[in-house]
């Protein structure tokens, strides 16, 4: 596959990077990546996948865009109010770069789809708003061998982590989502719309970095972030033997949906620093 | 010194500017085997100078800049090993 002459100029700037050029390029033009969720992360997420040139988009959700979505949600717009919010990315996508191609799945991840969808693709970034999807993503990637990043938001702050191989997964660090009536609600809890930015771009930078074997990624880490204090923190995880799914002995075997619990945000028994990575909304 | 190479592959890159004269010389040693010679023409004295100065940066070895004419530059390089 040769880089069109249009493809050279629009791709220039990846192409001048040491470690990218257009062998990188190329790369990224046949990688597929999965975004779960085209919220407040998977906004930025998308966006940014697609201007670099990540060649398949699989968006999953099953919402439609609300008009409270806007605040944060960018890759939708006013007029997209009611509309699926796979097609309304997809549009989006679509308008950004037509070497993009979106793989729209309108519904719900769930225990009987997850396995075969995350397994469609390279890498897959999780941004829902909730604590049993992102167990899910957790499950079924580890389940697949796949390589993810999850991450969450909630008021002023977020977080963000990535697997690969052996790395510490999110059970390691998060046995199993919170009580229900542990969390609160989006409405109550409220989202500073740029820290989806913050940290949707966060995974927009692990998925390509992946995708182009570069640099660190944020493997055996988790890395929050605050914006009152515009303090970003590394915590370091490590891979737990005793974990249910990646351990020695894994007491999950197969894939179990958790009861829906929207907007959780405080995982039980986790630790004080590691606790942000929490919803998407 | 340029003369005892031989050149597998000559890129006129006289009507371009930076950063696309040195994205297309990149792209072309991308495209050739390691130890392989690239000879790039050039058309202006910004791409004279930023073009050899990139590719050593990228680990390539610069054989030669010449100029044989007021605006025609002439850079010899030899592909990385990697």
């Amino acid at each position: 596959m040769a880089l069109t002459e249009d493809q050279i100029i629009r791709y220039s700037r990846h192409i001048l990077l040491k470690g990218v050029g257009g062998v990188g390029q190329e790369k990224l033009l046949g990688s597929r990546v999965l975004v779960v969720g085209a919220g407040g992360l998977g906004s930025p997420v998308s966006l940014y996948l697609a201007a670099s040139g990540v060649g398949t988009i699989g968006v999953v959700d099953a919402d439609e865009v609300d008009l409270s979505n806007l605040q944060r949600q960018i890759v939708h717009d006013t007029d997209d109010v009611g509309r699926a919010k796979v097609e309304s990315a997809a549009e989006r996508i679509a308008e950004i770069n037509s070497d993009v191609r979106v793989e729209k799945h309108p519904y719900r991840l769930n225990a009987e789809n997850a396995l075969d969808l995350v397994n469609q693709y390279d890498f897959i970034v999780e941004g829902t708003d909730n604590f049993p999807t992102k167990f899910l993503v957790n499950d079924a990637c580890v389940f697949a061998g796949k390589a993810f990043s999850i991450g969450g938001i909630l008021r002023f702050q977020g977080s963000t982590m990535t697997h690969v191989g052996s790395s510490a997964c999110y059970r390691c660090v998060f046995r199993q989502p919170p009580p229900k009536d542990a969390v609160p609600t989006c409405s109550q809890a409220g989202v500073f719309g740029a820290v989806a930015g913050m940290l949707g771009t966060v995974q927009a930078a692990e998925t390509v970095k992946y995708l182009l074997g570069l640099g660190e990624l944020l493997t055996d880490r988790v890395l929050s972030f605050d914006a009152l204090t515009m303090e970003w923190r590394r915590v370091e995880i490590k891979r737990d033997p005793n974990c249910p799914i990646c351990g020695e002995n894994p007491s999950i075997t197969e894939l179990v949906e958790a009861e829906q619990a929207t907007c959780a945000w405080q995982p039980s028994g986790a630790r004080e620093e590691a606790q942000t990575v929490q919803t998407g909304v | 010194m340029a003369g005892k190479n031989t050149v597998d592959k000559s890129l006129d890159l006289k009507n371009e500017v930076c950063p696309y004269t040195f994205v297309k010389s990149k792209l072309a040693l991308e495209e050739l085997d390691p130890g392989q010679v690239l000879e790039v023409h050039l058309g202006n004295s910004e791409s004279a100078s930023n073009v050899p100065r990139s590719i050593d940066l990228e680990g390539h070895e610069v054989l030669s800049v010449d100029r044989p004419e007021t605006s025609h530059w002439v850079v010899t390089v030899r592909r990385s090993q990697q």
